[in-house]
C-alpha cells in the first residue's frame, strides 16, 4: 500500500472502490453473506481487512450479517455490510434495530432486478423507496447513491461519516452497472480525507446518561469502556431501559426522527448541471445519470448541427427568426434520503417560467418520480422515463423524451 | 436496601441499582433461579463486570440482561448470537454471554445457533428451556413435548421436540451441558465451567413456566414442576448405564460434550498476523 500522503491512480470497479473507501474511512469490521452483484466488496475486504487489523466474517445469512455488524459497532468497530435485493429485504429487521438503538453501521445495497430473487444480476433501481421505508415503524434514515466509480469511493467515506456523526445506519444505494463498471480513478491521499469518528462520553460512569433526551445525537460508549449500560430494541428511556411511559416514548421516537430531519442542510446534496434557466430538466441518480448525460450530449450535438444550418440559412434569408440552442439541465441526485426537497424546490421555483418540462429518468416504475411529483406541487409539467427490463436506461430513449419536449 | 432479605448478597451486588424493579418474571418462574445461578457463577470466577457483555434475544428469558449491571444488549428475536459474534470478534477481550430461550435459540434463531456451534467462537450461550413461548401467552415451541397442551396446540402437540443439547453437540460446540432450575448448585458448576471454556459453550437450563405451560399440563403448582425436574433428571453418568426404555421422557443432565476445538477469534488473530506479515501497512 502506498503511504498516507500519496495520491493513488487506479483502474477500479465500483465495488472495489467501495471496499477501499471503507478501509480508508476506518472500517474495521465486515460481516456479510455472498450475493451478486455485491460480492466483490466482501471478497476484497476479506483480504484487505486483516492487513490493517480489521475483522472479516462470512455469516450464515444476511440477517446474521447486519446483526454481527451492529454488535461489532457497539463494541467499537466501524462496520460495513454489503448485499443486494433479497439480502437487503432480509436485513430490514436489523436496520430497524440499528435506527432505534442509534448504532452507526453502513449497508451497501447493490440493486438488482426484483421483486423476489428477480434478476440476478441485471441492473435496476427498484429499492429506492424500500431503502427508506423497508423496516417497520417510523424512523429516518440516510441513503446515499453513486453514479461513477469515484463517487463509490467518496460516498462510502461520506456514509461512514454520517453514520458516526448522526449515530444511524446509512445505506449506500448502488446499482449493478455502477458496481461492476471499471474506470480510471485518482483517489485522494489518505492524509487529505476528512474522517469523522463517534463522540465518546467524558463524564464519570455514575453520571452517564446514554440516551440523554437533551442531546439530539446521543453520546454512546463502546462496550468494555466501563460505561455499563443497556441497549435494547424496545422503546427505551434516557437510561436505555424499556419503557411504556408516553412522554418517554414520544421523546425517543421524535428525537430519532428530528436528529436527521433537522440536519438535511448538512446531509442533502444534489449536483445541478447546467440548471440556470433550462428548457428541460432531467433528473436521475446512479447509473441512469450516465445515460442521461449521453442523451444530453446527443441533444447538444443535434443543436450544433441545427445551429450551423440556421447560420447558413440566415446568410441567404436574413429575416429568419433568431434561434438559440436549447438548454438542458441535469440534476444528479446524490443524497436519496432524506430526499433533497429544498434543493429541488428552489430549482423548480427558479425556473418555473422558463422550463418546459421535468423528465425523471429511472430504472423503476416511478419511485423517484413520486418524490418529484410531491415537491413540484404542480408547478411544472412532469414526465417520466421508466425502464425496467434489466438493462441500463437507453440514452436514445431519454434523447427522444427531451427532443419530444423541444420540438 | 437488603433489609429483610436473605443474607445472600451475591446476587444484589450484580443487579442494576438504577433499574426500576420489579422484574417481569411471573411468580413461580424458573428464570430467576437460572439468572441467579449465572450471577453466582460469575461471582465465583471474579469476572470483571466492565468486560462482561450479556446479549439476549426476545422472550421472557431474554429480559434478564436489563436487570444485571453488565454491558447488556437486548436484541432481535433469535438474533442474539450474531450480535454476540460481532461483539466478540470486534473486541475479543470482552467476555460474552448469551441468554436465550428455547424458541429464541432453536426456532427463529436455529440457524444462528447451529452455525455459532460450528464456528466455535468463544461465547457462553445459556438456553433457558421452559418448553413454551411464555411471553406471547403459551404457544408450543420446538421443545414442547409430544402431547403437551399449549395455546396453539389445544388438542396436544404432535411435533417431535428438539433436544437442544444434542443439537449443539451435533453442530460441534466445544462444551455442552444441561442442568435444571431445581438442581441449582449443579447448574452453577456447569455455568462456571462453560464460562471458562475457550470456545462456544452451551448450557441448557431446564426451567419452568407455570403460568403458560404448567397450568395447561396438569401441574398443580410451580413447586410441582420443580419436583418433576427433580424426579426426572438423570445424571449423564447414570444415564449411560440405563436401558433405553427407562430413558424415555427423562432429562439427561451434566456435561454432555467437552472438546478442545480451535477457537475462532484466536484463529482470526493468526490470519491478521499472517496478512500483516507482508509489506502492508499496519494500524
Amino acid at each position: 500500500m502506498p503511504d498516507k500522503k500519496s495520491k493513488r491512480k487506479l483502474l477500479l470497479q465500483g465495488n472495489e472502490a467501495c471496499a477501499m473507501g471503507a478501509i480508508d474511512a476506518g472500517c474495521r469490521f465486515f460481516g456479510g453473506y455472498p450475493i451478486t452483484p455485491s460480492t466483490e466488496i466482501a471478497e476484497l475486504l476479506s483480504e484487505e481487512l486483516p492487513k490493517v487489523g480489521g475483522k472479516f466474517i462470512q455469516m450464515e445469512d444476511e440477517l446474521g450479517s447486519i446483526c454481527a455488524c451492529i454488535g461489532a459497532s457497539i463494541a467499537g468497530s466501524k462496520s460495513l455490510t454489503a448485499t443486494s435485493g433479497p439480502g437487503f429485504s432480509l436485513m430490514q429487521e436489523g436496520i430497524g434495530y440499528g435506527c432505534l438503538t442509534e448504532t452507526p453501521v453502513v449497508i451497501v445495497n447493490v440493486m438488482r432486478g426484483g421483486p423476489s430473487t428477480g434478476l440476478p444480476t441485471c441492473t435496476a433501481q427498484g429499492d429506492m423507496q424500500q431503502s427508506r421505508f423497508g423496516t417497520h415503524g417510523d424512523h429516518e434514515i440516510i441513503v446515499l447513491s453513486a453514479s461513477n466509480v469515484k463517487e463509490c469511493y467518496d460516498n462510502t467515506i461520506k456514509a461512514f461519516n454520517f453514520a458516526e456523526k448522526y449515530r444511524t445506519p446509512v445505506i449506500l444505494l448502488l446499482d449493478e452497472v455502477v458496481a461492476h463498471m471499471r474506470q480510471n480513478v485518482e483517489l485522494p491521499a489518505r492524509s487529505e480525507l476528512v474522517i469523522i469518528n463517534r463522540k465518546k462520553p467524558e463524564v464519570h460512569p455514575d453520571w452517564y446518561v446514554p440516551y440523554d433526551r437533551d442531546l439530539q445525537v446521543p453520546v454512546l460508549a463502546d462496550f468494555g469502556e466501563g460505561y455499563r449500560y443497556n441497549v435494547t430494541g424496545l422503546i427505551h428511556d434516557d437510561l436505555g431501559y424499556p419503557t411504556n411511559d408516553t412522554s418517554e416514548i414520544e421523546a425517543l421516537t421524535s428525537r430519532i426522527m428530528r436528529k436527521i430531519e433537522d440536519s438535511t442542510d448538512d446531509i442533502c446534496t444534489a449536483e445541478l448541471i447546467d440548471c440556470e434557466n433550462p428548457d428541460v430538466i432531467v433528473i436521475a441518480f446512479g447509473s441512469v445519470v450516465l445515460s442521461a448525460r449521453e442523451a444530453i450530449r446527443k441533444v447538444h450535438l443535434k443543436n450544433t448541427r441545427q445551429n450551423q444550418r440556421i447560420t447558413k440559412l440566415k446568410k441567404l434569408w436574413p429575416f429568419k427568426k433568431d434561434w438559440r440552442p436549447a438548454r438542458i439541465g441535469l440534476v444528479k441526485l446524490e443524497t436519496i434520503w432524506p430526499f433533497p426537497d429544498k434543493i429541488l424546490d428552489q430549482l423548480i421555483e427558479s425556473c418555473r417560467n422558463t422550463c418546459k418540462k421535468i423528465i425523471v429518468a429511472e430504472m423503476s416504475f416511478g419511485q423517484v418520480f413520486r418524490e418529484i411529483e410531491r415537491i413540484n406541487r404542480g408547478r411544472l409539467p412532469l414526465d417520466g422515463y421508466f425502464q425496467v427490463n434489466g438493462e441500463l436506461a437507453y440514452p436514445e430513449a431519454i434523447f427522444k423524451k427531451i427532443t419530444g419536449v423541444l420540438s | 436496601m437488603n433489609k429483610g432479605r436473605t443474607p445472600d448478597h451475591v446476587v444484589f451486588k450484580y443487579l442494576r441499582k438504577n433499574k426500576k424493579f420489579p422484574h417481569i418474571f411471573c411468580q413461580g418462574c424458573g428464570h430467576g433461579i437460572v439468572l441467579g445461578a449465572l450471577i453466582r457463577a460469575i461471582d465465583k470466577l471474579k469476572l470483571n463486570i466492565d468486560n462482561l457483555v450479556m446479549v439476549s434475544g426476545i422472550g421472557c428469558s431474554s429480559r434478564a440482561p436489563v436487570y444485571v449491571d453488565f454491558n447488556t444488549l437486548h436484541t432481535l428475536h433469535g438474533r442474539a448470537l450474531p450480535f454476540a459474534t460481532g461483539i466478540k470478534l470486534a473486541n475479543p477481550d470482552l467476555k460474552v454471554i448469551v441468554i436465550t430461550g428455547d424458541g429464541d435459540a432453536s426456532a427463529i434463531g436455529g440457524n444462528h445457533f447451529i452455525h455459532s456451534c460450528r464456528r466455535n467462537i468463544e461465547i457462553t450461550c445459556i438456553v433457558l428451556n421452559n418448553n413454551i413461548y411464555g411471553m406471547t401467552g403459551g404457544q408450543y415451541s420446538p421443545t414442547t413435548p409430544v402431547g403437551g397442551s399449549s395455546a396453539t396446540a389445544p388438542f396436544g402437540n404432535i411435533e417431535r421436540p428438539f433436544d437442544i443439547c444434542d443439537l449443539a453437540v451435533g453442530a460441534g460446540a466445544s462444551f455442552v451441558a444441561r442442568g435444571t432450575a431445581y438442581h441449582v448448585t449443579g447448574l452453577i458448576g456447569l455455568i462456571e465451567q462453560a464460562l471458562q471454556k475457550p470456545g462456544f459453550s452451551v448450557v441448557e437450563a431446564v426451567s419452568q413456566c407455570y403460568t403458560a405451560y404448567g397450568r395447561r399440563n396438569k401441574f398443580k403448582s410451580p413447586s410441582d414442576m420443580l419436583r418433576w425436574q427433580k424426579e426426572n433428571s438423570i445424571d449423564v453418568r447414570a444415564w449411560d448405564k440405563l436401558p433405553p426404555e427407562k430413558r424415555a421422557g427423562k432429562i439427561k443432565t451434566g456435561i454432555l460434550a467437552d472438546h478442545e476445538y480451535t477457537e475462532y477469534t484466536r484463529e482470526y488473530q493468526k490470519i491478521i498476523e499472517r496478512a500483516a506479515g507482508g509489506d502492508h501497512e499496519k494500524e
